[in-house]
């Protein structure tokens, strides 16, 4: 096994297409390390990207924020900008692990790890975040939606990582929440989640809506019947109510040692609902 | 030893008191060496190869591939330990920490390597080749009773289990008094219910540990993290075919225990490989092995019948208890039945136990062993048919509460004891009465749990200045070296700071049980008040030698010998530190021992109160205010009496709410880790308040109770109790998780 | 396989060590460089017994490779007292009585130190949630959450 920390995403785009065997990106290493020493993927080269040059930057770019790969939860959250303006993204990044993860973990990391269980994702996709990926064919960005696979897949080809991530520029009236559900009160991975965002207008009535679901399938779900639900009401209780079925019906979750179906379900609709009135209230928008 | 004075309560000057620990420095400044913290010159490291299969006849062992490994010095399986171990219950400590015919658990031991390095340990026990026959398996009690279930065990059970049951049934327990169905039908309203509990494991925070040096001359030392080196010396001896003496083990500093480290898991094992490799054997086990594979508690099963006339009097009191103790027998159903209703005064009471074995690791203690399942269960049906009847929970305990003289559920007639004393108290306390809100609700329960005494070595050695050492022979698990010391200082009436305790290896003691039994503040506490008497008639002597005057004319009071009356002569007194300045001229050393095997620990009772709030939405459960009343009999460090009470609480609640053993339909672990084997995080809980209840014990000098145990007792069914009125719904099955709650409140 | 060098700085002082690629900076400290004071619980960052400061972050040391260390910055436990004065954190932990076993407090402490700097007067839910990635079996945190309060309270009268 061998360990490298380039300075610059050519040479790591170098490496990671030409080291023999297979090579793991570490970043924050929280869930690498423990895939490690579990024996599961028997990694040949390791490849740290916190040397690269930017990677641990968070960055104004055209009105929204460009945030390295290798940027910190803790970091995230000490960004009071960026709290300011997409306070649901960063709560779920926050919300992985303890303190002493999030002085490690990144977003970028909790996306290419793929599970469906991943706090961050559903609040990424409710953003509408991009994901900016190097390769030996250059740069693509790629909705964070698109990431994703599968449990463990993602659909990164071979000599690609992930250099930073993308929030759009908030736009006037809208807002964001994250919530998951949780046995304990810290330190579990999330049953459910549901990442929630809405725009409004003027007037108090929702013009656009995200709904994200984390946990409740093989990789994080879309749900926009739940979405058009919300747009064109004020968050009501008729549009709660509706909100509530449709991510119910969005969620396809299976059995396992954190939840049963039913369970899952059930919780998928009870924190839409109460990530929506959240969001509502952080758009400040809608009385 | 009996109570110094049943009269009047003892003035005490250090006992009582809460001191700094000797031990402390070291383990806040991270120089305290735990059981993976000490190494030795040309250590190999070793590495156990675990059964994937729940339950497989191991048709063959190949390891010649890993012996021949480039940095591999010894490859250990069955076959290198003695083929036939004579006591039933080591051979089975033996089989359980190195599998012979065959795998009876996921995680069983089926191999060992030692190599220079983890590295390429772990490479090597790729190279182990284990030739499984796969068979079917049972992890579930209730299943494992049924006559047709998959048989681990052929002929084990004992003549108490009737002819026809599963082979798995390996023993029947009854106890109890009196004609319960005489006192049925006496009864105004008579409950019927079945509980259930899954396994929890102890959860210590540090891993199993220990380094084996193994000599050629057949001389071995071992260094581990145990609740009992002169077990682990005893056992390994067993195991290995040797003498006990000629092995030496010395205990770590322990990272937690709470009964999971009275037994052997990896001792043996990394003797046997510092035997054949010649060189020193370091093991550490990883999570994921602790959980699969070392001790956790019993699941149960268990149908109460519980009958009660309108002004709360239990007419009687039935319970069948089922326990699973993993692969081989021996489950605390024994305990569970004999504590199931000791906290009551019965006229009719029987309890049926039933030991099954099933394809989970073999049980080990956890703090209180059998009793919380137990409580959980009768404390339940107290509490459901007290709302039913329209009474007040606390008062129907008070109405049939034990106390001095009551013929307790088990046998024994009780002395003094507390119980109504923390019901009294829970009653008079402002949480009984603090107002409730929305979706919350009180629970309480009441908890009993036996203490022990047993095979316990003091010695106490007074220096040429005056300063005393106490060795003694148990692991100190929760800061008992500031109560030996306590204790020692007390009654020699010397300063604290005088007196360092330690913990002496096997090979300055003789016999010492194992901490266990809440045991070693009473029994090791006992031991060291009278080896300090008998260091102070010594000193005495010395002093009536010096004086030249008769020995029985000198007493020792406040810290120094004097003359006893008028007759004895004006001399001034001698303290210890002069007496101990010239102990070669009067006769040589000073020191006093003791060797007991102590009685009288005196049994020890809790009332628990607490409040929770369920979110009916998602189930979620959250504590909000928590209240322990225990008697301690004297509690000689109060800090480390009521920490004693927080830490039982807490684990009673991390094991009423989400901990659990979690078997897939392969039968295998699913949750070997403590992401997803949830123990209470600090952000889960509110402080957990104490009130310290002082009932002297009449078998201790100064009183004392053990406090270790009780305090898991009764947070399983307070805790149900309180979830049960918040949701409207009755929980019968633990843990409460969420998805359970959320399911019982749909069912509602 | 050839071994990486690593030159970094623990407690303030230079230290270099040779590791393997997988090597965690936690076998590093315990096993190579004798800083067996953090202590491994898990090894999957769910119990905090091995919490060190990097770079000034509280990490978990058995989530970080041995190679990261270079040209960095590493606090453990053996870094917490300054000559014979113990840190005030160490000393409530004994006047509370808030270790039992012991096991945990290298990374509780570790751990609480980074949250008074960061927050110096922290409410108790702050310091429960601060302090959720330690786990500690023994105490039910009551005494831990007490100690740690009780110490920011006298550092906040010592400024």
């Amino acid at each position: 096994m061998h360990y490298v920390s380039p300075t610059t995403t050519d040479e790591a785009v170098r490496i990671l297409s030409s080291a023999p065997g297979a090579c793991r990106i570490v970043a924050g290493g929280t869930d690498l390390l423990v895939q490690m020493r579990s024996g599961m993927p028997e990694a040949d080269t390791l490849l740290d990207i916190k040397r690269i040059g930017g990677l641990r930057e968070i960055a104004r770019d055209d009105g929204g924020w460009r945030i390295g790969a290798a940027v910190s939860g803790a970091e995230l959250g000490e960004h009071a900008e960026l709290v300011g303006e997409w306070p649901g993204v960063v709560e779920a990044v926050n919300l992985i692990g303890s303190t002493q993860i999030q002085g490690r973990a990144t977003m970028a990391g909790n996306l290419c790890n793929a599970s469906p269980a991943a706090d961050s994702v559903p609040a990424l996709v409710a953003a509408n975040a991009v994901v900016r990926v190097v390769g030996p064919e250059g740069v693509r960005d790629v909705p964070v939606l698109d990431i994703p696979a599968g449990p463990g897949k993602t659909t990164l080809k071979r000599g690609e990582f992930v250099s930073s991530i993308y929030l759009p520029a908030k736009t006037g009236q809208s807002g964001d929440a994250y919530l998951r559900f949780i046995p304990r009160t810290e330190m579990d991975i999330a049953v459910v989640g549901c990442a929630v965002w809405l725009a409004f207008d003027a007037a108090g009535t929702c013009t656009e809506a995200r709904v994200a679901l984390g946990a409740v399938g093989p990789k994080v779900i879309l749900a926009e019947e739940a979405a058009r639900a919300l747009v064109g009401t004020r968050i009501d209780e008729p549009a709660l109510d509706a909100l509530v079925a449709a991510c119910s019906a969005a969620a396809r979750p299976i059995a396992d040692k954190r939840g049963t179906v039913a369970f899952r379900t059930h919780v998928a609709g009870v924190l839409a609902r109460r990530a929506a009135l959240i969001a509502k209230n952080r758009a400040g928008g809608a009385a | 030893m009996a109570l110094d004075s049943k009269t009047e309560a003892r003035k005490f000057k250090i006992v009582g008191t809460r001191p700094l620990r000797p031990d402390g420095i070291d383990k806040v400044t991270g120089r305290a060496r735990f059981g993976a913290d000490m190494s030795a010159p040309g250590m190999l490291v070793g590495l156990i190869l675990r059964s994937p299969h729940p339950h497989a006849r191991i048709r063959s062992i190949d390891t010649t591939r890993a012996e021949s490994m480039e940095g591999v010095h010894a490859v250990v399986t069955r076959a290198d330990f003695p083929a036939f171990v004579e006591d039933e219950a080591l051979a089975d400590v033996l089989d359980n920490c190195m599998a012979g015919e065959k795998a009876l658990y996921d995680g069983h031991a089926v191999a060992a390597v030692a190599a220079t390095s983890g590295a390429v340990a772990r490479a090597a026990l790729k190279l182990i080749e284990v030739e499984y026959e796969l068979l079917a398996h049972v992890t579930d009690v209730d299943e494992a009773m049924r006559p047709d279930a998959p048989a681990l065990h052929e002929d084990r059970a004992d003549e108490t289990v009737p002819a026809g049951m599963s082979d798995n049934v390996m023993a029947r327990h009854e106890f109890g008094h009196g004609d319960i169905d005489a006192g049925f039908a006496k009864a105004d309203r008579v409950l019927e219910r079945g509980y259930r509990t899954e396994a929890t494991h102890q959860g210590y925070i540090e891993p199993h540990a220990c380094l084996a040096t193994f000599g050629s001359d057949g001389q071995a030392d071992l260094w581990c993290c145990t609740q009992g080196h002169y077990m682990v010396r005893n056992t390994c001896a067993a195991i290995l075919g040797m003498e006990q003496g000629r092995l030496r083990v010395t205990a770590s500093e322990i990272g937690g225990g709470f009964g999971g480290k009275t037994t052997v898991f990896l001792e043996p094992v990394a003797l046997m490989l510092s035997k054949k490799a010649g060189r020193p054997v370091k093991m550490v086990m990883g999570r994921a092995e602790v959980f699969r594979a070392t001790g956790p508690t019993a699941s149960s099963s268990i149908d109460v019948r519980i009958g009660m006339a309108k002004d709360g009097r239990i007419t009687a009191g039935f319970a069948e208890l089922r326990y699973q103790g993993g692969a081989y027998p021996g489950s605390p159903v024994d305990m569970g039945s004999m504590s199931a209703f000791a906290p009551y005064d019965l006229e009719h009471v029987k309890t049926v136990g039933w030991d099954v074995v099933t394809n989970r690791p073999k049980q080990a203690a956890y703090r209180a062993p059998g009793a919380p399942m137990a409580a959980f269960a009768v404390e339940s049906a107290i509490d459901e048919l007290a709302r039913e009847l329209g009474l007040d929970p606390l008062e129907v305990r008070l109405k049939n509460a034990a106390r001095e003289g009551t013929r307790a559920s088990y046998g024994p007639t009780f002395p003094a004891i507390g119980l109504e004393a923390t019901l009294r108290k829970a009653k008079d306390h402002p949480h009984w009465s603090a107002p409730l809100g929305p979706n919350q609700g009180r629970g309480v329960a009441c908890g009993f749990w036996f203490n022990f005494g047993g095979d316990t070595c003091v010695s106490l050695n007074i220096t040429p200045d005056g300063t005393v050492t106490v060795s003694e022979g148990n692991p100190d698990i929760g800061g008992s070296r500031a109560s030996m010391s306590m204790m020692a200082a007390e009654e020699l009436g010397i300063p604290y700071e005088k007196v360092r305790t330690i913990i002496a290896d096997t090979g300055a003691l003789g016999q010492n049980d194992v901490t266990d039994g809440s045991r070693v503040t009473f029994a090791v506490g006992l031991a060291t008040i009278e080896a300090a008497r008998a260091a102070k008639r010594e000193m005495c002597k010395r002093a009536a030698r010096i004086w030249e005057i008769e020995e029985d004319a000198v007493v020792w009071e406040d810290g120094a010998a004097r003359p006893a009356g008028p007759n004895a002569g004006k001399h001034p007194p001698m303290s210890l530190a002069e007496i101990a300045a010239v102990a070669t001229n009067t006769g040589g050393p000073i020191a006093g021992h003791c060797e007991v095997n102590a009685e009288g620990a005196g049994v020890s009772f809790a009332t628990h109160m607490v409040d929770t709030e369920v979110d009916p939405e998602t189930g979620a459960v959250k504590i909000l205010r928590y209240t322990v009343f225990q008697d301690a009999g004297k509690a000689v460090h109060p800090a480390y009496v009521e920490g004693q009470f927080q830490g039982g609480a807490v684990q009673g609640i991390g094991w009423a709410l989400n901990e659990e053993y979690i078997y897939g339909e392969d039968g295998r672990l699913q949750n070997a880790g403590f992401l997803d084997y949830r123990i209470p995080v600090a952000s889960d809980l509110p402080m957990i308040d104490t009130v310290i209840l002082e009932i002297p014990n009449p078998g201790h000098p100064y009183g004392v109770r053990g406090v270790g145990e009780t305090s898991i007792v009764p947070p399983l069914a307070a805790v149900a109790n309180a979830v049960s009125h918040a949701a409207g719904v009755r929980l019968t099955h633990l843990p409460i998780s969420p998805p359970r709650l959320l399911a019982a409140i749909g069912a509602k | 396989m050839s071994r990486i060098h690593v030159t970094t700085t623990i407690n303030g002082e230079a230290a270099e060590f040779l590791c393997d690629a997988g090597e965690t900076l936690l076998d590093v400290l315990r096993d190579r460089l004798g800083l067996t004071g953090s202590k491994e619980g898990c090894g999957t960052g769910d119990c905090g017994a091995c919490s060190v400061v990097l770079d000034g972050r509280l990490v978990c040391a058995c989530l970080v490779l041995g190679a990261e260390a270079e040209g960095r910055t590493v606090g453990t436990i053996e870094g917490m007292t300054t000559g014979e004065a113990l840190h005030p954190l160490q000393r409530k932990f004994l006047e509370h009585a808030a270790l039992q076993c012991g096991i945990c407090t290298p990374g509780f402490l570790v751990a609480a130190k980074a949250l008074l700097e960061r927050t110096p007067d922290p409410t108790e839910e702050e310091a429960r949630y601060w302090l959720a990635g330690n786990l500690c079996r023994c105490t039910g945190y009551d005494k831990i959450i007490r100690a740690v309060l009780d110490a920011a309270a006298e550092m906040r009268e010592a400024h």
